[in-house]
């Protein structure tokens, strides 16, 4: 009973990490099913193509009015706002500033998830995962409840004269919380998948723990890291719930891309779809690149 | 095996649940209100249920907002706006029935401070003290638009110096997309001050927050329209639900609220 339901939760962290998602086709089965030509199979085929057409127009037409909605000049021109260049220049910077912070906090900890068993350590990678199914807007509450100045946390802190909420230090905690499951649970898959084989063999040849740990297990499990750390990046780049209520919308300090959106909503359109499709291609560039990281993966077991 | 159940039960689960409140739709007015009038219109507004026994479904937020909302196909029957600005931007779209618009009410802009005052603020040179936490709304949002016109006032007086502008705009920690936020941050103690209407610190409020009175000659009167939709599938009865508002007895509601008469 308890072997059954440790593997479903295995096969639940593989099945939701994005990487994977995106790879699915090489998982598993992998290969098409073979349909006969009859003409039964061609109504089959012929709806499953009418599905497949539907869902891609679904997601491609709100992608494509984007870029119709308002002439090309107009947006470019207002790529010269300074709303849109202070939230680019936010954006960039406290995603980047997180992404460090979650690969240099996360890496250990998914290699001690994915390696070793300890008390506590069903209840520890529940509370790693927890910020990924958590609304946005629960997670920007619990936040300021803790480290706003009233906070349970930031009671104490404000007494030493350190504030946190409503501050670019508070963009990039909202980021980090909820971005770093992304990372932890794809290099949890990636580090699993190294062959212990290996790992033996380098600590029998007299490889030192770390040496085995820099030498041999990093490079094997790099791409699935890279790819980790860029879905942790995108996710951070996206934040927008937890961002607003904890720390709050103020140009250049914590309005980051999305919050501008939603106030250039209100007011400049041409701005809110400038930095709209600005996310869009890098969305699209995200996806890209995830998808060659990983394939060289496979390609590599 | 007991998976594949687990699923289908679970998509069972899902059908279900997204049949609830699929009845027949109600006859009711939906009315977009400015967030300073929360308050107020809720308590109007149950006055209306009583005597017509038609429901009445606010959506309170910043001017600004609804008028986007609307100006990108939102249903309202009628619109009350902060000012006259977002009012007259759906009037000009041939939005709203010209002739059903007229102000109903107006507002005057506050200080607002969380009661036990923790920068100890007393005045309005004080705003400009390095270090503050001030919560303003946005430049569209009607009651950041104020905001920003009472701190243009102020300094171009001689009593608050050259400077005085740009100490208080690098105070400012956040800017809020309608009223409600900025009273909830200042209520929560996470700002020092807010720019708000006189009309937030209502009976409820008055336990957490205090106000801080701006003086007439830097004030700025907040003008309140309300108007009935050109496509209002309910016109008549929202012209009682107007009329209701610029009666006695509504009058009296908003009063109280600390509104000012039109």
């Amino acid at each position: 009973m308890s072997g059954d339901s440790k593997t479903a939760e295995d096969g639940s962290f593989r099945e939701s990490s994005l990487a994977d998602l995106i790879n699915k086709e090489r998982h598993g089965t992998g290969r098409a099913i073979y349909l006969p030509f009859r003409n039964r199979d061609i109504a089959l085929k012929a709806g499953l193509g009418l599905l497949l057409s539907l869902a891609m127009a679904f997601i491609a037409l709100p992608v494509l009015a984007l870029f119709l909605r308002s002439p090309l000049p107009s947006i470019a021109e207002a790529l010269h706002d300074p709303v849109v260049l202070d939230a680019l220049r936010l954006s960039l910077m406290t995603s980047g500033i997180t992404t460090l912070i979650v690969v240099i906090m996360g890496t250990p900890i998914a290699y001690v998830s994915a390696r070793f068993s300890y008390p506590g350590k069903e209840l520890a990678d529940s509370l790693i995962d927890l910020p990924v199914i958590m609304p946005p807007a629960v997670a920007g509450i619990a936040l300021l409840m803790a480290f706003g100045r009233m906070g349970l946390a930031g009671h104490y802190l404000s007494s030493f004269g350190i504030s946190i909420a409503f501050t670019t230090l508070a963009v990039i905690l909202a980021q980090v919380f909820v971005s770093s499951p992304f990372y932890i649970r794809q290099a949890r898959t990636s580090f699993e998948d190294v062959d212990i084989a290996m790992e033996n063999a380098a600590r029998t040849l007299g490889a030192s723990r770390a040496r085995t740990f820099f030498y041999v297990i990093l490079p094997i499990a790099m791409n699935g890291l890279l790819s980790g750390a860029i879905m942790a990046f995108a996710r951070s780049l996206g934040e927008f719930g937890a961002t607003i209520m904890f720390a709050g919308n103020f140009q250049g300090r914590t309005q980051t891309m999305p919050l501008a959106i939603y106030t250039a909503m209100q007011g400049d359109l041409d701005v809110a779809l400038c930095i709209s499709i600005i996310l869009v291609a890098f969305s699209f560039a995200v996806i890209v690149l995830v998808k060659v990281l990983t394939r060289r993966v496979y390609k590599r077991c | 095996m007991i998976k594949k159940y687990v699923f289908i039960a679970l998509i069972a689960a899902m059908a279900l649940a997204s049949s609830v409140g699929l009845g027949e739709e109600p006859e009711e007015l939906t009315v977009f209100t400015a967030a300073s009038l929360t308050g107020a219109f809720g308590e109007i507004g149950q006055l209306y249920e009583n005597e017509t026994g038609m429901s009445v479904a606010f959506n309170f937020d910043g001017s600004q907002a609804l008028r986007t909302q609307i100006e990108n196909g939102a249903y309202a029957d009628l619109f009350a706006s902060a000012n006259k600005r977002h009012m007259n931007a759906l009037r000009d779209g041939g939005l709203i029935n010209n002739s059903s618009m007229v102000v109903f009410t107006k507002n005057r802009i506050s200080l607002i401070i969380p009661r036990d005052n923790p920068a100890k603020i007393s005045n309005l040179s004080d705003l400009a003290r390095p270090g503050l936490k001030i919560v303003m709304g946005t430049k569209d949002v009607p009651v950041g638009d104020y905001a920003l016109q009472i701190i243009d006032k102020l300094g171009n007086d001689s009593a608050y110096g050259p400077d005085y502008k740009a100490a208080v705009l690098a105070n400012v920690i956040s800017q809020e997309t309608n009223v409600n936020y900025v009273v909830t941050k200042v209520a929560l103690g996470e700002a020092d001050v807010g720019f708000a209407y006189v009309s937030d610190i209502t009976e409820d409020m008055a336990e957490k927050v205090d106000k801080i009175d701006i003086p007439d000659g830097f004030n700025v009167i907040a003008e309140y329209p309300i108007a009935v939709m050109q496509e209002s599938e309910h016109p008549a009865q929202s012209q009682d639900f107007v009329n209701l508002v610029t009666s006695d007895r509504g009058k009296a509601i908003l009063e109280r609220y600390g509104f000012s008469p039109a």
